[in-house]
């Protein structure tokens, strides 16, 4: 009976190390590729214009609503203790360094990490990389470049897109729902947010893209057995990336914070 | 040319190959046979690197490919050609994409790449306006056709088929086998091919039967009618009694 929970507890550690090095060797690899082959900019291009592009409208609807609620919500609380003059620096500072980001990144894991997995997957199981090896075409260089390197620039752009979608919804609950001042929204901005929560949100909005695209291209690159194999690398994936990007938030907030 | 030396492969345990051992001649044309399931696939897919073996070797023109690195296996396959069972077409790519596209990624221009991706478009015998279509437009046939064109781009020396015919009207296959033969003719090819047609045999050199994850039968293609062995003579006929067990036995006692 021991003999088998420990073998099991054995097998389930080497299983789940064997996991984690080859995700690990598979970033490695294509950041070797990356810097040791010629890049493809075209196909970059192609990447940006499907990760970021497509994700916009995504991401605009998420920052606004977003932007409101919480608009609202601090209005409801603030007003109790009469500081509805820090509404504006409240939302843009959870806009900024927190909500922008995180929102982000879990939007587009579902919109085109997605769909990365699902992509890479179906071209694993129809044999279409195995065609791509046997043509001498590195693959890494054709699927994995591309899509990681897109992943982690564009997504910076997204969150900028959410950050300010939520700041002007906050204020349009602000000034023209609530009849608050417009000036009193503007100036707690203007004297609370500085530049740093900006370029700390884009930081960490550039490491939810590399989080995204690697475990999306990584999740595709393994799929084995037919759809039912497919939908669930899509799934794993997203919940994947998801959970990733919500541990890296606390760890970069940290970080962030000391530098 | 390329030898095989006592090739296993197992996948969790369970062995598919049990030591093949081949031999494949420089300019000849091998079919490798066998029942769904034997492992050819697996057995071409060792041999041009797609899958490590568990053990043995893969010799190729005295070399052993298995653990060379990346760089050294690319210079080695260089003029090895793959033909997949479903043509395995970049489905996100047009026809002219798909057949250039080693080309293309190699950095030569759709200009340059162009004329190249005709003159293969005609020796498979497909007609130009095809070009621009989307696999999702073509046929069986006109798939496995481009799937060739794709690999003659590479200027094979070595063609390895998975079930080149398989799925296709009697016709088209063969079209296809025709197509086959041209090209082998015309290039000195040295093919290697996984296939249940027996029309395919009159263009071949061998025969190898893999049953059991060993080659159990290897003889000349001509003289395969009329082989003796009762393995190969089961097969090729497909018959229900012989060594080959089916996969239920005694089913027909029950019907």
């Amino acid at each position: 009976m021991i003999l088998r929970i420990v073998d099991f507890v054995g097998r389930k550690t080497l299983g789940i190390c064997r996991s984690l090095g080859s995700f690990g060797l598979f970033l490695f690899t294509t950041v070797t590729t990356l810097f040791t082959t010629k890049l493809k900019v075209n196909k970059l291009f192609a990447q940006m214009e499907r990760i970021g592009v497509s994700s916009l409208s995504v991401v605009v609807l998420t920052g606004v609503s977003t932007g409101m609620a919480l608009a609202l919500q601090t209005y409801f609380g603030f007003k109790r203790v009469g500081g509805e003059q820090f509404i504006g620096a409240i939302v843009a500072l959870g806009m900024v360094r927190e909500l922008g980001p995180v929102l982000t990144g879990l939007m587009v894991t579902g919109r085109a990490g997605s769909a990365i997995t699902a992509e890479i997957g179906t071209m694993r199981i129809t044999e279409q990389i195995d065609a791509l090896k046997t043509l001498r075409i590195n693959t890494y260089q054709y699927l994995a470049v591309p899509r990681i390197l897109a992943g982690t620039i564009i997504l910076p752009f997204l969150a900028l897109f959410t950050m300010i979608c939520g700041i002007a919804g906050g204020y349009v609950v602000c000034v023209h729902v609530l009849g608050l001042s417009p000036d009193d929204y503007i100036t707690s901005i203007k004297m609370y947010a500085e530049m740093e929560d900006i370029t700390g949100g884009l930081i960490k909005s550039c490491v939810f893209g590399l989080i995204i695209t690697w475990v999306g291209t990584y999740k595709g690159y393994r799929t084995r057995g037919g759809a039912r194999g497919v939908g669930k690398a899509t799934t794993s994936s997203v919940v994947t990336a998801s959970i990733m990007i919500l541990i890296a938030n606390y760890f970069l907030t940290k970080f962030l914070e000391n530098l | 040319m390329i030898k095989l030396v006592d090739l296993k492969k197992d996948f969790d345990g369970k062995e598919v190959t049990k030591g093949v051992n081949l031999e494949i001649k420089e300019g000849t044309v091998t079919c490798i046979i066998g029942r769904s399931g034997e492992g050819k696939s697996v057995l071409l897919k060792q041999i041009i690197g797609l899958m490590e073996p568990s053990s043995g070797q893969v010799l190729v023109n005295g070399k052993n490919t298995i653990g060379l690195s990346e760089k050294e296996r690319n210079i080695l396959f260089e003029h090895f050609g793959y033909v997949f069972q479903f043509a395995a077409l970049l489905d996100s790519l047009n026809v002219f994409e798909n057949i250039g596209i080693k080309l293309l990624e190699n950095g030569r221009s759709p200009k340059e790449v162009l004329p190249i991706v005709k003159e293969k478009l005609q020796m498979v015998q497909l007609a130009e306006d095809t070009l621009y279509k989307y696999p999702s437009e073509l046929s069986g046939g006109m798939r496995k056709r481009v799937g060739l064109a794709r690999t003659l781009i590479t200027k094979p020396k070595v063609i390895l088929y998975d079930e080149p015919t398989t799925g296709l009207d009697p016709i088209t296959s063969r079209v296809i086998q025709e197509l086959m033969y041209n090209m082998q003719q015309r290039f000195n090819l040295t093919s290697i091919i996984i296939t249940h047609d027996v029309n395919m045999f009159q263009y071949a050199d061998r025969i190898a039967l893999l049953h059991d994850g060993k080659i159990q039968h290897n003889c000349e293609a001509k003289t395969v009618w009329d082989s003796k062995d009762p393995y190969i003579h089961q097969f090729i006929r497909g018959l229900s009694e012989g060594p080959i067990q089916t996969e239920i036995p005694h089913a027909k006692d029950k019907f």
